[in-house]
């Protein structure tokens, strides 16, 4: 932080996927003991979960892969690309 | 002042996953990542599989557990070399683990090298190791709602082994259900129904794995003929 000039962090925000290993409650408990007497100390951790969404290579439909059934609902193809709901990055920090 | 970043939390791991693969590849080695519960049969489903395939392949094994050696005993008591992580609390293996184990092994004398992790149906779905590919295993004593339970496992990995076959009439598991719910996930995945304890069904699990190391020393002939 010092070294871009920031005294403080006001918040982290997360993309979480909703198929991914990562329990939304947990991570937050975690973080907040974390930066307990650290210069982080106060900052809030949000997150948002990512809708699992796939691609049909076949015929090029993009659709919202409920109950994690990866067939295309337009074509009933089985090479299916997911294209987002795995994820669990840093996407943004509120800085001061 | 909001900044944006954009960056996966795992990339670290990744990175290093990408250079064990690296280094897998230079030496022409199939690396599979072996996952399932506690208790399913991996180490089993190993030791069946080195006694029916050690004179075709030459095989390697990294052991992942939260602690003991057992494991890796008993797989070097079938002569091939093994080397054991204790991870001392952690439920998967990392990258970084495997490549810890690389002075133990001479990779150019290996054609397949299996990691067998943690034993646990959730973590080590998300870590790379630098592996081909993942397969798991889901014994029938487990329950067939495990595939709606844990998609991701399922989702991730190439091919699923339903083990322990011969227990099917004493519980209340439907090998139908595991198929189609985990074929719903993941319409790829190949699936084989053994039991490590009748050897039923492994023969086709051995043909199959023998096709996967051949189509990877294959596949580099190609590459570097080409």
């Amino acid at each position: 932080m010092s070294r871009h000039g920031a005294t403080g962090l006001r918040s982290v925000r997360l993309n979480i996927g909703e198929m991914s290993a990562i329990v939304p409650e947990s991570l937050s408990f975690c973080f907040e003991i974390i930066v307990q007497g650290t210069p982080l100390e106060g900052a809030k951790l949000l997150m948002d979960r990512v809708a699992l969404k796939g691609y049909c290579p076949h015929c090029e439909e993009t659709f919202d892969i409920k109950d994690f059934v990866f067939v295309c609902p337009a074509c009933g193809g089985t090479a299916i690309e997911t294209i987002q709901g795995q994820e669990l990055s840093i996407v943004e920090m509120e800085v001061e | 002042m909001k900044v944006s970043v954009v960056r996966n939390i795992l990339e670290a791991n990744e990175r290093i996953a990408e250079q064990n693969k690296a280094l897998f590849r230079q030496h022409h080695l199939l690396v599979i990542n072996l996952m399932s519960s506690p208790g399913a049969g991996k180490t089993s489903l190993l030791e069946k599989t080195i006694d029916a395939l050690n004179k075709d392949l030459r095989i390697g094994v990294i052991e992942g557990d939260i602690q003991s050696t057992s494991d890796a005993e008993r797989i070097a008591r079938k002569g091939v070399p093994a080397v054991q992580i204790n991870t001392g609390g952690a439920c998967h293996l990392d990258g970084n683990m495997i490549r810890e184990t690389f002075p133990e092994f001479d990779f150019s004398r290996l054609d397949l090298l299996v990691v067998e992790n943690v034993g646990n149906l959730v973590c080590p779905a998300e870590f790379k190791v630098g592996e081909d590919f993942k397969a798991m295993i889901l014994s029938v004593a487990e329950g067939d709602d495990k595939p709606s339970k844990y998609p991701l496992m399922f989702h991730e990995s190439k091919v699923l082994l339903i083990n322990k076959i011969d227990l099917l009439p004493y519980v209340d598991c439907s090998v139908e259900k595991i198929m189609k719910d985990s074929l719903n996930i993941n319409p790829e995945l190949a699936i084989f129904q053994v039991s490590c304890k009748t050897g039923e069904g492994l023969g086709e699990w051995y043909r199959w794995l023998q096709e996967r190391v051949k189509e990877k020393s294959q596949a580099f002939k190609n590459e570097s003929q080409g």
